[in-house]
């Protein structure tokens, strides 16, 4: 009976180990975050050995997968009042909130000349469709929304507006020339410093409220080394370079 | 309770389903007669080109359609061409994507309405010298008229409860394209539970109600019909 307990002891002392050198943390993440969150996990799981399993889709269908028991244990909104709200409804861990991003709202056409580096475009008739992220559900979508009021264009834009459900298909709409132009993450259209194709402007931040993306520990990770881990590592130089790049500030 | 925007996508998906039903009996009928009738090897890959909505998810359909609507594909070159600009994000381009998306709906059962009433009331009709033609509509229509039926009502439910293609290329446009699934969708993801649960529940009961009362109506033909 000693030996077993014993062995026992040795086999979960094994295995503790094992998980603090290599645990896995489940990140719920903010479609507009993909591109820059999968480098970042890779290079997450260089550096700590943790793994950081990403599933990404939009805020509020992971708030109500959330609120019915989703295992995720943490989620990188793509605002700031989701976590919160979580935070204070008992799923989320208090005082582990921070802003791990800023993203920036870009008018973005696949056409070369169409949009010019002022946003004039959105004054002239060139086009027939004005694509946007659905402004309930999106922070990019009411950031677009707040621009074209700030331009007083809300009213002369309104009928050619058409919404996507959130940023990623915007964009699709905008990539598949189904609508001529629309307003997206830089994210999207940019890598490695620059932008990947047609012609874009990116709005003033003095157009619309800062677009704050924040994180936050939710319950199942509450005692996740890992997650843990996860959390300082997005405050870290690294994943700040990463984010830099394409085109999100601190 | 139901708001004004609840009320006009309630209304949207009516007309987007009645119009549907329709375009669909006028398309279907010919495809399910020929399918029933021929004798042509093609049968076989036609058959599966029109059921393939049925087994294809909503989301290629969806995808495929913006790209070939798009201006650079070949429904939407054709439809620059003839001046009608591009079909998504309109009533038309939803029309036309549930037209395709019900295609299985609307035919299956006519289909196999011509099939189990055979050869035989045609050939009877052509010995008393009726015309093919007008065999067709006084003969065969009424024969199949349970077909008609199930594929009326099995098309209209299909296409209220659509929600994939819509949501890809309708782009949420109120009064145009938004329709009650769709609707439904943006409060969940809200997190307005509380309007989505009135048009959630309204849509449970609609589907329950429209089969139970095809189930009923296919007893009763059942009976009628020895």
């Amino acid at each position: 009976m000693r030996r077993f307990l014993a062995r026992l002891t040795l086999l979960l002392g094994v295995a503790t180990t094992a998980t603090a050198f290599g645990a896995e943390v489940s990140v719920a993440v903010a479609a507009n975050f993909t591109a820059p969150m999968q480098k970042i996990a890779q290079s997450f799981e260089q550096d700590t050995g943790h793994k950081a399993v990403l599933a990404f889709g939009s805020t509020g269908n992971f708030y109500a997968q959330i609120k019915n028991g989703a295992p995720f244990q943490i989620l990188l909104a793509a605002d700031s009042a989701t976590p919160a709200r979580l935070e204070a409804e008992g799923a989320g861990v208090v005082n582990s909130r921070f802003t791990y991003a800023t993203g920036t709202l870009v008018l973005w056409s696949k056409q070369a000349a169409l949009v010019d580096d002022k946003g004039d475009v959105l004054r002239t008739a060139k086009f027939d469709h004005l694509a946007v992220a659905n402004p309930k559900l999106a922070p990019f979508g009411a950031a677009a929304i707040e621009t074209l009021s700030a331009l007083g264009l809300m009213q002369s834009l309104q009928p050619k507006l058409v919404q996507g459900e959130n940023i990623a298909q915007t964009y699709q709409f905008i990539a598949t020339g189904n609508a001529p132009l629309g307003f997206v993450a830089l994210s999207q259209v940019f890598a490695d410093g620059r932008i990947k194709e047609g012609s874009t402007w990116i709005v003033p931040a003095s157009l619309h409220k800062p677009i704050q993306q924040d994180a936050v520990l939710l319950t199942p990770g509450k005692n996740s080394p890992a997650a843990a881990a996860l959390l300082r590592f997005l405050r870290g130089a690294k994943a700040r370079a990463i984010m830099q790049s394409f085109g999100y500030g601190p | 309770m139901l708001d004004p925007a609840a009320l006009e996508a309630i209304t949207l998906t009516l007309q987007l389903a009645s119009l549907t039903t329709l375009l669909l009996l006028l398309v279907a009928t010919p495809i399910a007669w020929w399918l029933a009738r021929s004798p042509s090897w093609w049968r076989g890959p036609v058959g599966a080109l029109v059921t393939l909505p049925l087994v294809l998810p909503p989301t290629v359909l969806g995808f495929y359609l913006l790209v070939a609507l798009g201006p650079q594909g070949p429904i939407g070159q054709l439809t620059q061409a003839l001046g009608w600009g591009t079909l998504s994000f309109t009533f038309t381009g939803l029309l036309l994507g549930s037209v395709i998306y019900s295609l299985p709906f609307a035919v299956q059962p006519i289909q196999h309405a011509f099939e189990a009433m055979g050869q035989r009331p045609m050939e009877v009709a052509a010995t008393l010298r009726a015309k093919p033609l007008d065999a067709f509509f006084s003969v065969a229509l009424p024969l199949a008229r349970p077909g008609f039926i199930t594929a009326a009502i099995l098309s209209f439910a299909h296409t209220v409860g659509e929600f994939g293609v819509v949501l890809m290329i309708g782009g949420n446009i109120p009064g145009k394209t938004r329709v009650v699934s769709t609707q439904i969708y943006g409060h969940v993801e809200a997190m307005e539970y509380a309007q989505a649960h009135w048009l959630a529940g309204g849509m449970l009961v609609f589907s329950f109600v429209v089969l139970l009362g095809l189930n009923l109506l296919n007893r009763k033909t059942a009976r009628v019909m020895p």
